[in-house]
Parts: C-alpha cells; structure tokens; sequence
C-alpha cells in the first residue's frame, strides 16, 4: 500500500525538514527530511558514515545543522541543546556511551535531574528508589549501587537506555542499541520497545541488522553518503531488498567457505585463572587450543569471562596461574609488546578504549604497533611520507570513509571507526588473530568483507579466535565452535554439526560438559 | 619527662594547624578547579594576589574580616581571567596558569609601590586588627590544650569547616555531582543538558578566591604584613597536597597537615643547637613530601577529563 498511504491517518511527531549538514567543505548530510509518527518505530538504515548519527545529533541539539528546520508536533522548534531537545521529551542513546565512569548506576541515571531533599542536598534514597521503579517498570534490571567500570558493556547499555526513560522520554533515539547486545538481550530490547510504543512512544532506532529492523520496526529510512535514498514500510518489503537499496549492489548474506583442514596446533591456553576487577574468579582453569588454519570461535553470554581471557591473553590483565603458548613459546604474564612480536593481533572488545587513539589519525592511528620499524621509522625520526603511503593503502582496501588519511579517528562514525581497527590488525599478518566483536557496528557490506577477511587469514594457515555474541556469525564463520560458561570452556562442536538450541543450551549452562 | 614530651608535642601540634591553614584554602581552591577539569597551577600567583590584597585593606581598613574577603575577591578576579583563558578560549591549561603566576606578584609589587611610598613591603597591621583568636585565654594556661589552641588565629577553624564542607558539596548535592561530571566526562555532562561552561567559570573562580584566602590566611593571620618573598612556593605546596590527596578535599586536609607537620617539626627541631645547619633542617619538609609521595600514595586519580579544554562540536 505504499508509505505515503500506511502514515496518512498517523500523527506526526517529529518533522526534520532538508537538513544539511557540513563538516568543513564535507557534506554529511544533504538535504534530508525524516517524519516520526506516534507509537511507531522508524528504523533509519545506511552505510558506515552515511550520517545516521549525525541526523540524530542535530535533533538531540548536539550538533546544529547547516540549514534545514525541525518541527516538533507541528511547532518549529530551534534545539540549540540537548535541554531543549530533552524538555520536547526526546531522548538519545549514544552509540558510544556516555556514562561517567566512576559514578554508581543509579547516579549516572539521575545526573543532572536529581532529586532532592532541601538546599540541592542529594536524595539518594529517592533516587535509587525512582531507577529500581523504572527499571522494573521496563525489565531492563541493573544494580544501581554498581560504579559504570565495574559492569559489563550490555549493563552499561541498559544504564543508557534508563537515562532516557528517567527523564521521560516520549521520542527515544536509539544509536545502534544492539551492537553490544547477545542475541538473547536482542529479544528482550525488542520487547521492550514493543512495550513502549504501546505507550504511544515513538522510537527511531539505528542499526545494521537487517533481522531485527524486520522484526521491530515499522518504518525504514535508508540514508546512503548523506543523501535520502529511500523510506519504505518494513512490513512490505525483504531484508534482501533493504540491503541493496542501502549498499547500491547485491549483498550475499551466506559466507563463502570451502572445506579445509585444520593444521598442527599453534595456541594452546593450560588452566588459566584469571580474577575480575573486583578479584573474583572469572576464568577458572580454562583450558583451549587453536590450531593453524582454522577459525576457532568463542560462544558464550556476556560476562562468562571473555573479557577477562581475552585481557589475559593479550597480556592486558595479570594471570593468576596457567599457562599461555603460541608457536611452542610462554607468553603467560608477558607484556602486551612482547606479546604482539609473538605474533599476535587484537582487535579489542571496546574499540574507543582500547581500539584507537582517538585524537590521533587514521594515519598513525594505523601504524600504532609498528610505528618504531622501517619503513614508518628512519633512526627515530617518522617518516610520515611512509606512513601516509600506508595508510592510504589501508584505506582504500578496506574501504574506510571518507578516504582521507589525515582525519582524526575521533571524528570518523563508529563503524569506520572499527574499521581502521581490522585493517590494522589483519595487514600485520599475524599467526594468530584474535578478533572480539570484530563487526560490531558495521554496515552489511562491511561485515561481509571482515568476514571474507578473517577466512582469508585461515585460508592462509593462520590461526583466527573469533569472540562474538551474535550466534549467526560464530555459526557460520568458524571451523570449530567452543562454549564458554562460567570461566570454563564446557563443550567444543563443528561448526557443520552445531545446532542453534544445543549452542544455546550450553550457553546457559546446561547440555553436554 | 612524659610532661616534657606533651608539652614538646602539643607545640608540634600547634605549629602544624598554624603552618597547614593557608595551604588548606589554597589546596581546597585546587580540588575544585580540577574536579571540573581545569588544571589550575596558578594558585601560587592568586595566593600572592591574596596575600597582598588582605594586607593592604588590614591596614587601611583595620577590619580583618573585610579584608579576608577582599582577599578572596582578588584572586577570585584572577580566576575569572584563567577562567576566560581556558574555558571560554581553550587556551592551554599550564601557559594560563603559569602566566598568572607571573602576573600575581607583578601586580602586587606594582600596587604596594603605589600604596605604601615606593615599599615592596606593607606597612605592619596592629596587632588589635589582625584576625582574632577565638580560644584566646580559654583554657587554663600551661596547659596541653592551652598550648594547642591558645594563639590559633579564627582561620584555621575556619579553613577545618570549609574542609568538611566543600566535601559536602563535592559529594552530597546535585551540583557537586555535576560538577565531577563535567570534569570527568564533559560530553556525557553535556548530552544531559549540563552547562560546562558555565560550571567550569564557576570552579575556577572558586578556585581564586579560596587560593586568596590561602594568601590572606598568611598576610592577616600567621604574619601580619605583605612581603614579596612570603608565599614564596606554598601556592605548589598546595597544588602538591591537592596531588597527594587524590583531588578530594578531606585527603588534601590530611596531605595539609603533613606539611604543615613537617614545617612545625623543622621549626621546633630549629630551636636546639644541632651541629646540623638550619637550612638543612628546614628543607625537611620539602623532603618528607617527596617521601611520601614516593613511598605511600599509590596511583594517583585524576579526574579523565582534567587539563583539557572543552569544545562543543561545530556550530554554524
Ligand atoms: N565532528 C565531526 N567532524 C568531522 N566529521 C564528522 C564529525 N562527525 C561525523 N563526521 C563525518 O560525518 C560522516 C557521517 O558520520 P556518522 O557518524 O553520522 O555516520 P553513521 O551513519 O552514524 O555511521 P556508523 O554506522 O558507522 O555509525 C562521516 O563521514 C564522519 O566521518
Ligand atoms: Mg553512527
């Protein structure tokens, strides 16, 4: 029945009018115009740096745009600040977090509306009463005693998503809420949106798959290089279809992969124990060996003790006892340098945190472990000409946008963001890759290509240890599946033989130990 | 022998609440500075500024208390001009403040030569209108309580309240958790509709102004004029403590007192006649700061968002 005819009888809330948007002489947005109807969920769809959250920045007051005006129920309204975009009742949850880190839950939430007793005195009592109500109201349970550093990057996110509801919240962005979600916390968020648009909520929501936009949204936008490509009712079109209007060309959802055996073992992890922050536990005589030419993924929920293996191995956290090797060597306990010249890369969980210099280049940004080596080193001295060279090399197989080596990493969207991340990591050719969420927050053509990439490495005799929360892209991209649970590794399946509801069963604990 | 060592230790005492009062205000000028995430090493120049300020009203206007809070106003002005520097301009955190450094006791000298016949020094304050000793003859003399508190001039009581109050502050009102926020992730702070800026100004005026009252506790209270070489550090003394006492105001009291220990330790040490020389003995303080820095306060914690400048993103 079309767009035009499925919102005629709806109620537009929010009206973005040609906006444009420039950087520099860079135009991120040209021109494009959003409608937000009530009770309804928009999807917004585009590349890496298409400028989703861009659009989204300018109607949380975070950015001004170029031109163009914004309507809300049918009143222009100039959101100079997010107070402004925040007392019009919309809320944002930032792709990357922000959160106070040593702050409490509850007070992360409660910052900047607080409630008080008398003379702007702190009301914790109320506060932590006000955020166990609301969270219990939405399901989206936290500690709100717990400090932002000690939780886990889904319950940071589900910290985001209450600081919008707490300030009432009738217009709720969500950047990429999912990326950092497992499958099982997927469902739920659907639900939860489900739930507040039965309020009569409206929720624009951003995200790369195409499966849970099928299933959650109404409405989809597609943005491509800032320009509005298209905007079509979800319910009457197909994820095949979506995909192509968005990347400009045929996408495969299936991985190409040909049979292939794996070599002698090149990484072994003995009884590893490794303690969290707070020195409990987290791996506990963790025992696993990756072999050369195969890809060796990690199923597990969030909070098992990957982050922790993952630290240990890269010798970011210190192990208790156990044993790492890799090519017959002892990298246990050794510093993350001696670590990366046995070979190893890392493309880390958190890529703003341990991913990237943000306000380095893409540039230096690439030559991050190399930087004292020829060609990037001459007695030294940089040689940037080198670097640049590179860089540029880098950029264009890998495809990072915009092309332009000198632009700070801080500036460029989340995706090419990762993006600088993998083309690194993978160019330093190592014998073993260890990729955590390596296409978090990347657009489909992306992850098609960071897959193509990982089997490439393998193809090559490599090694690749691949962490991932989504199901699907273990399932399909590695030669070997090994479930982690509660610090221990509790089951090892092919690939070929795995089935969805065993992997999930052994997920939780249950099934064959 | 037991009476002569508290008698020795109740003046150790009493010396160390004497010599650790300037630094306070100005270690408690620094704590809110940087919590808000500007780096003021400037306190040294706003604390000669003070210095100058409260003695100078002392004298012309013989009421301690007015002169007190001239003395805050002063460098509170200084804030304000690091404060322009920095947040409104971004400038670099250190040039600002290394240049108010310069300016203070330029600006002080200049107006001392214009208010007192060409001297770099003020004319003495009577000893009727310097700050008054609130336990003055309160407790039975010679005794230990006596000692302690019987020349303690109102500031150092003063300086105890404001300790626990700006941890009140810091800690338990909306404010100060906003104000942590913003030196702690300004983005974040922004994104809930927190004025940076605004926040930022207030701190580091804040900052000057307690950074004067540090001065002023010296010129109106411990002595009782102005002279060039009377801060001469303590401003980086404070700074320090504010360093070892992980930018929280009760760990700056404690980080205060330390030195003002050790100071009272090299005065009461100066008082027999060592084959050690007096210079020697008076750079104790300076070296049992280092040690303790060395040996017993661990990682420090600055604030993540401390020292750089805030800029919110492209507005056309
Ligand atoms: N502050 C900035 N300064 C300069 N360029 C910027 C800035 N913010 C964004 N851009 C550029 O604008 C373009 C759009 O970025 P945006 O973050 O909106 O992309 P996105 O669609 O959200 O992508 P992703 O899916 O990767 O998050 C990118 O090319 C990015 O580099
Ligand atoms: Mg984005």
């Amino acid at each position: 029945m079309g767009y035009k005819n499925a919102t005629r009888s709806l109620t537009k809330v929010i009206e973005m009018k040609n906006i444009t948007k420039k950087f520099g002489d860079f135009v991120a947005l040209d021109s494009v115009n959003l409608d937000i109807f009530k009770g309804k969920v928009h999807a917004l769809l585009g590349e890496n740096g298409a400028g989703k959250s861009t659009l989204m920045n300018i109607l949380y007051g975070l950015y001004y745009s170029t031109s163009g005006e914004i309507f809300i129920n049918g009143e222009k309204v100039n959101i100079t600040n997010p107070n402004i975009a925040i007392e019009h009742g919309i809320g944002m949850v930032h792709q990357h977090f922000m959160l106070i880190k040593p702050f409490t839950v509850a007070q992360n939430i409660i910052l900047g509306r607080e409630p008080i007793s008398k003379m702007s005195v702190l009301n914790m009592k109320k506060a932590l009463k006000d955020v166990k109500e609301i969270s219990e109201r939405y399901g989206l349970y936290v500690d709100p005693n717990a400090k932002i550093e000690d939780i886990s990057v889904s319950m940071q996110q589900r910290v985001e998503i209450l600081k919008a509801l707490y300030r009432g919240a009738e217009i709720l962005i969500l950047d990429e809420p999912t990326a950092v979600l497992t499958p099982q916390e997927i469902i739920e968020l659907i639900q939860i949106i489900k739930n507040l648009t039965k309020e009569g909520k409206s929720i624009i929501l951003i995200s790369h798959k195409l499966k849970e936009i099928k299933e959650a949204a109404d409405f989809c936008m597609i943005i491509r290089r800032g320009k509005h490509i298209d905007t079509v009712v979800v319910s009457e079109t197909t994820e095949e279809e979506l995909a192509s209007k968005m990347v400009g060309r045929e996408v495969s959802f299936v991985v190409d992969k040909k049979d292939k055996k794996a070599g002698d073992e090149i990484f072994s992890i003995k009884d590893l124990v490794v303690k969290d922050n707070r020195n409990i536990i987290t791996v506990d005589k963790l025992n696993l060996s990756v072999k050369k030419g195969e890809i060796l993924g990690l199923a597990g929920i969030d909070g098992n003790g990957q982050t922790e293996l993952l630290e240990a191995i890269t010798g970011l956290r210190k192990i208790e006892s156990g044993e790492i090797k890799i090519n017959g060597n002892d990298i246990t306990n050794k510093t993350p340098f001696q670590i990366i010249n046995n070979k190893i890369a890392h493309i880390p969980e958190d890529r703003q945190k341990r991913g990237l210099v943000l306000d380095f280049d893409i540039s230096e940004n690439t030559i991050l472990e190399n930087y004292y080596k020829k060609p990037f080193s001459k007695k030294g001295i940089l040689q940037y000409n080198n670097i640049n060279v590179y860089a540029n090399e880098l950029i264009d197989k890998f495809d990072i946008r915009p092309k332009k080596a000198s632009k700070m990493a801080r500036t460029l969207s989340g995706g090419n963001q990762q993006k600088v991340i993998v083309a690194r990591e993978i160019t330093n050719d190592p014998d073993l890759l260890i990729a955590a969420q390596p296409t978090r927050g990347l657009d489909v053509g992306a992850i098609e290509f960071v897959h193509k990439s990982l089997i490439e490495q393998r193809d090559n005799e490599k090694a690749v240890l691949l962490i991932s929360f989504e199901l699907d892209e273990v399932m399909n991209v590695s030669d070997r599946i090994a479930v982690i649970y509660e610090g221990k590794i509790v089951g090892i399946v092919d690939a070929k033989d795995a089935e969805v509801e065993k992997l999930g069963l052994m997920m939780a604990g249950g099934g064959n130990k | 022998m037991i009476d002569t060592i508290l008698t020795n230790l109740a003046m150790i005492i009493a010396t160390t609440l004497m010599y650790s009062t300037p630094l306070v205000f100005t270690s408690l000028g620094g704590v809110i500075s940087e919590n808000s995430g500007v780096i003021n090493i400037g306190l040294e120049g706003m604390m000669v500024i003070g210095a100058f300020i409260g003695a100078a009203l002392g004298y012309f206007i013989g009421n301690p208390w007015l002169a007190f809070i001239g003395a805050g106003v002063a460098g509170g002005l200084f804030g304000l001009l690091h404060a322009f520097a920095c947040v409104t301009f971004g400038a670099n955190q250190i040039v600002s403040g290394i240049a108010i450094n310069f300016l203070g006791p330029g600006i002080a000298l200049f107006l001392s030569r214009i208010f007192f016949e060409g001297a770099t020094m003020t004319k003495s304050i009577s000893l009727d209108n310097k700050m008054p000793r609130p336990l003055n003859g309160i407790f039975p003399e010679g005794s230990l309580l006596n000692i302690i508190f019987d020349n303690q001039y109102a500031t150092v009581y003063l300086a105890l309240i404001m300790v626990f109050l700006f941890w009140f502050f810091l800690y338990k009102t909306k404010y100060g958790l906003r104000l942590i926020s913003v030196g702690e992730h300004p983005t974040a702070a922004d994104t809930l509709g927190i004025n940076v800026m605004k926040i930022r100004y207030f701190a580091v005026i804040m900052s000057g102004v307690f950074a004067g009252f540090g001065g002023a506790a010296m010129s109106l209270a411990i002595v009782s004029n102005f002279r060039p070489t009377l801060i001469s550090g303590h401003g980086f003394i404070a700074l320090a403590a504010m360093i070892f006492g992980k930018w929280k105001p009760q760990g700056a009291l404690l980080a205060c007192l330390l030195f003002g220990g050790s100071q009272g330790l090299a005065v009461f040490l100066g008082q027999f006649d060592f084959e050690i020389s007096s210079q020697l003995i008076s750079m104790l303080p300076y070296v049992i700061t280092i040690v303790v820095l060395i040996g017993f306060v661990g990682k420090s914690a600055a604030p993540s968002a401390d020292g750089i400048p805030y800029e919110k993103e492209h507005k056309n």
